[in-house]
């Protein structure tokens, strides 16, 4: 068994409200030092398969069919084996 | 970029110039007549977002000049950021539609939001509150999966911006047909009320007065956006970028509440304001300076920059969303900025209006541009384009049609996603919010109330695609007859339309031949209901692998009501009230849903239609619910009168018991010019008497759940709960 | 009776609270910037519907660090009448006025609709109008009405009859159906439906106008909580 966990962000160059709102909140609260937010969203999911190759793929094609909007967004991963 | 060393003589020899979609003709006209000298490549890009079909019109303005814009209400025509009407006692209606089906097919959510922001831009841009947002959506079938994600996309990004700025979204129309497969269609209108003191236009006059940029920074948005989306990239660097445009609502909620508090308490300093929408800066800003004859400078290097390094190009065609540009008085520069510091926006001096026509843009110290302002504007060519009437509008087959078992066809229109309860998708949008709904979604029309008056304003967006497919001209008169029926059968008179018209390449004689008949349609039906065109978009080279949409002329039309109590709605509201069909009923199939269910085909001519039996018809409705004499009333439209009663049934749990001199067919015929009425028995007199031979008593509103009609050749007899969950269980099935 | 209505930025529903305390139950209402540092002069706080800052993070999250939250937390303190209505429950939920929170609604979509509500406890500042168990129309719009407590606090809200109206046909998933809640003391309710859309007969219901003269009637007379 695999864990992969994966990290899903916007693309570099476009505009990202959420980001923007949370560091403008931040400065109120006087974090002055907080210069950048992105805010994005964190997977974990757990793999039946018996290689590590085998893992990363079918993460990179969940990733690009499913989890991120390969429009907007950008994607990377971590794998880490688990169990036996 | 290294694009920017591109010097002018490589930009002619490489003919760098087409890629921007200049055409050889057009950059010879600004090279060789404008400027006497080769343009650089900022002033090239500036040409051609300038020059664009988008901006400039130049495909469509031969043919949009015919559109009748006059009447007495119209305080602002076409021109404008959106077109006002006057409704009285001081107040102002104003309202525009916009397509942005390209944005929305590429990112549906973003796409659809971002179309939602730009409208009501253009509405608080002429000093007025937004009140209200409809919308106009064609998809492909639902059978395609692709079809479905991009409904379900294009809804939740409408919902997404008008719920969380505060615009309820009040009504709206989706339609389904294989020709907006791969091509679907995003309209939204917005409608704003203001006093008409606070008119205000986009104007950049008086030499030395400010240009001030305010709202969200300028990033790469939009820019080469349809290149960008369609996946090719070149290399790792350019897959973690993206050019799609991204919506704030939260940011121009801000925006609307500074810019109208400008409007209302700042007037002294303010000149004028626009939108920063289709090529951004340059086009806000050298249509501003051109009304008024000025030139303008601007210093790039003050505006607001979200990414670094950004080139003049970039800078000036970026479609960087919630941006809005002022021209302010000298001197009243602080005045009008610490407004906007108040909401914790952006506000910036960029530039200044100047007197010598010119449009200057400097950046490090550098002079990037120096073009004459009028050339961007008013010296691009118009083009005139060959019109062929479409061969299949005269080989016209015989169509055949036969409804064997009236029931179940009955239960499978009222399940076709056309017609279907469309429930699942408005409950989706915030529709009360500003708490003047008086009539949400599920009716004709939409109804918001005008606070502190007892009057209304009603609206609605129509448009049936497929008689404008069968006949552009009469179907551009049934357009508009629809949507003035929506509006009459809610209690109010239509006083003025927005349109978004979605229409194939106009290069294609066919084409153009259904864009130049429809507008002459519409026109004409427009001055019988007194209706001018006030503003409006147009979106062409609608097609996939050269297969055009179907010709989608959608209208947004907007009523007055005149007092409260009359507003109708469509719903039966007491058993026992008495029902009437207003209009005479034919044997109408082209283009019907009839003829899509059973004939899977749309095909034939589009028969009996008048305009002045539409007026007439429409003319006696409005008098009987003005005199009080109405409980409800419905336009008949697709799937006809079967389906018009049944949805008169629904909202109150009503059944319906009556007799048809019409046979199965024929229940399900398109005739326009149809209403169904229903009255208290005490007015059966009074409504004769009024109505005459043009209504036909029908049958009665029941109490119980059944629905019961007897027909010349056949009968329904069934629940009225088996009719309801087909209708209302459909959409939400197909989206699974 | 004075009421103040706290406006955030990305507030919506503000004017609709503004114009249903000055319009229909004709009294005195200013509208506060949630930049405001003091209460005082108040008789009653309104808080209303919207997406403060966004609600980019969590509905509420941002505003609870507004420059007002230490007056307003001051005032509900005082035993004074506080109302958060839709995004206003949100923030007084993330502020710690009331119990729980309020989630995503069950099927992942804003909900707007007019809906039954039933009137758990008609012995309230907000709800001495209305009939105990009446049944009365109010409109929601929300995308984050789900309403969450552990076991415990729910047991906590209803031993101290905190629920205050219930959702006929759970529209959004919230636990016990619950619409609307008030503090242990009785003087802070918070409630997603949103009454002041509903406050005259032209926009489909006035059942909200009892909730206002609830408030009033309390106040004039002193009634206090049970």
């Amino acid at each position: 068994m695999y864990l992969a966990k994966i990290f899903v962000t916007h693309k570099k160059s476009i505009l990202d409200p959420q980001g923007e709102a949370i560091k403008n909140a931040l400065h109120r609260l006087d974090y002055e030092a907080v210069e950048n937010v992105s805010q994005g969203k964190y997977f974990e999911t757990t793999l039946n398969c018996d290689s590590e190759d085998k893992a990363k793929q079918i993460t990179d094609s969940i990733c690009d069919s499913l989890l991120a909007n390969p429009n907007m967004e950008t994607y990377r991963f971590e794998i880490e084996k688990v169990g036996d | 970029m290294s694009n920017a060393e591109i010097s002018p003589q490589e930009i002619k020899d490489r003919k760098i110039y087409q890629e921007w979609g200049l055409t050889d003709y057009e950059y010879n006209l600004i090279s060789q007549k404008l400027l006497q000298r080769l343009p650089n490549y900022t002033e090239t890009g500036l040409y051609s977002g300038m020059w664009s079909e988008h901006c400039s019109y130049k495909n469509s303005k031969e043919v949009l000049k015919k559109f009748w814009t006059d009447g007495s209400r119209v305080l602002q025509g076409p021109g404008e950021g959106a077109g006002v009407l006057d409704i009285g006692d001081n107040q102002a209606v104003v309202f525009k539609a916009e397509s942005h089906n390209h944005p929305s097919f590429v990112e549906p959510f973003e796409g659809a939001a971002t179309g939602v922001g730009g409208i009501i831009r253009d509405i608080f841009s002429m000093g007025a509150k937004p009140i209200a947002s409809l919308d106009s959506l064609r998809f492909g079938e639902l059978s395609n999966p692709k079809n479905k994600y991009l409904l379900e996309k294009v809804v939740s990004g409408i919902a997404h911006y008008g719920n969380c700025i505060g615009v309820p979204t009040v009504g709206g129309e989706i339609a389904f047909d294989e020709s907006y497969d791969g091509n679907p269609l995003v309209n939204v209108m917005c409608v704003g009320l203001m006093n008409q003191d606070n008119l205000e236009s986009g104007l950049a006059q008086g030499n030395g007065n400010s240009i001030i940029y305010v709202g969200a920074k300028t990033g790469r948005d939009g820019i080469n956006g349809a290149t960008f989306a369609s996946s090719q990239f070149s290399n790792d660097e350019d897959a973690d970028r993206s050019a799609v445009q991204v919506g704030d609502p939260f940011m121009e909620k801000l925006l609307v509440d500074a810019c109208l508090e400008i409007i209302n308490g700042h007037s002294n300093a303010l000149v004028g304001i626009q939108d920063m929408g289709a090529c951004g800066i340059v086009s806000s800003s050298a249509e501003m300076a051109s009304k008024a004859n000025s030139g303008i400078h601007i210093n790039l290097d003050l505006v607001p920059q979200r990414e670094p390094e950004m080139t003049p190009y970039e800078i000036m065609l970026s479609e960087s969303q919630e941006r809005m540009l002022l021209c302010v008085k000298k001197g009243k520069e602080q005045e009008v900025i610490d407004v906007f510091k108040k909401y914790n926006l952006d506000a910036v001096t960029i530039g200044n209006v100047s007197d010598d026509g010119q449009y200057v843009l400097t950046q490090k110290g550098k002079k990037v541009c120096d073009i004459p302002t009028k050339t961007l504007v008013d010296d691009v060519p118009r083009y005139h384009h060959e019109s062929k009437r479409p061969a299949r509008l005269d080989n016209i087959t015989k169509n055949e049609i036969t409804v064997k078992d009236p029931t179940d066809t009955m239960l499978k229109l009222l399940s076709a996603p056309t017609i279907a309860s469309k429930h699942s998708i408005y409950r989706q949008y915030d529709t009360r919010v500003q708490a003047n709904t008086a009539v949400a979604p599920g009716s004709d029309a939409a109804i918001v109330r005008i606070r502190h008056t007892n009057k209304s304003l009603a609206m609605t967006t129509d448009c049936n695609a497929r008689y404008i497919y069968l006949d552009p001209y009469v179907g551009g008169q049934i357009a508009i007859s629809e949507a003035a029926r929506n509006i009459v059968a809610s209690g109010a008179t239509p006083i003025g339309i927005t349109d978004c018209l979605n229409f194939g390449n106009p290069d294609n004689a066919e084409s153009f031949y259904e864009l130049d008949q429809s507008i002459q349609g519409i026109s004409e039906a427009c001055k019988m209901f007194d209706t001018p065109v006030i503003s409006g978009n147009v979106s062409l080279y609608n097609e996939t692998d050269n297969k055009a949409i179907y010709p989608t002329p959608m209208i947004g039309m907007v009523g007055l009501v005149e007092d409260n109590n009359h507003i109708t709605t469509q719903a039966f509201k007491h058993s026992d009230d008495l029902v009437y069909v207003v209009g005479n009923t034919y044997d109408d199939y082209s283009g019907s849903e009839l003829q899509k269910l059973l004939n899977q085909k749309i095909e034939g001519k589009i028969e009996h239609f008048n305009l002045d039996v539409e007026s007439k018809n429409q003319k006696l409705v409005h008098q009987a619910i003005i005199k009080g004499l109405v409980s409800s009333a419905h336009d008949i439209s697709e799937g006809g009168l079967g389906i018009a009663l049944a949805e008169s049934c629904f909202e109150n749990n009503l059944g319906f018991a009556g007799m048809l001199n019409l046979n199965a067919n024929q229940l399900f015929s398109e005739t326009q010019s149809r209403f169904v009425i229903s009255i208290s028995a005490d007015n059966q007199d009074a409504f004769e008497e009024l109505m005459g031979s043009n209504a036909k008593f029908i049958g009665k509103v029941t109490d119980d759940d059944s629905f019961n009609l007897k027909l010349l050749d056949n009968q329904i007899n069934t629940k009225l709960s088996v009719l309801k969950s087909a209708w209302e269980d459909s959409l939400e099935c197909l989206m699974k | 009776m004075k009421f103040a209505v706290i406006s955030f930025p990305g507030s919506n529903c503000d004017y609709d609270m503004y114009y249903a305390i000055k319009d229909i139950l004709k009294e005195p209402v200013e509208m506060v910037s949630c930049d405001t540092e003091s209460l005082d002069g108040f008789d009653a706080v309104l808080i209303p519907g919207g997406f403060s800052y966004g609600d980019y993070l969590r509905s509420g999250a941002i505003a609870k660090f507004a420059k007002v939250m230490p007056a307003l937390i001051k005032f509900a303190n005082l035993g004074k009448p506080v109302l958060g209505v839709c995004n206003g429950f949100q923030i007084l939920t993330e502020v710690g006025l009331l119990p729980g929170s309020l989630q995503n609604n069950r099927d992942m979509q804003f909900i707007s609709e007019y809906e039954p509500l039933i009137v758990q406890n008609n012995k309230t500042i907000f709800t001495n109008e209305y009939e105990k168990a009446e049944s009365i129309m109010i409109p929601i719009a929300h995308g984050e009405g789900n309403y969450y407590c552990n076991e415990t606090e729910l047991e906590s809200l209803k031993q101290n009859h905190q629920i205050i109206f219930t959702y006929e046909n759970n529209p959004n998933g919230s636990v016990s159906n619950i619409a609307g809640i008030t503090n242990k003391n009785g003087n802070v309710m918070g409630m997603m439906p949103h009454p002041e859309r509903a406050v005259e007969k032209i926009l489909g219901s006035e059942d909200g106008v009892r909730l206002f003269t609830s408030i009033l009637k309390s106040f004039k007379g002193g009634i206090l909580v049970e």
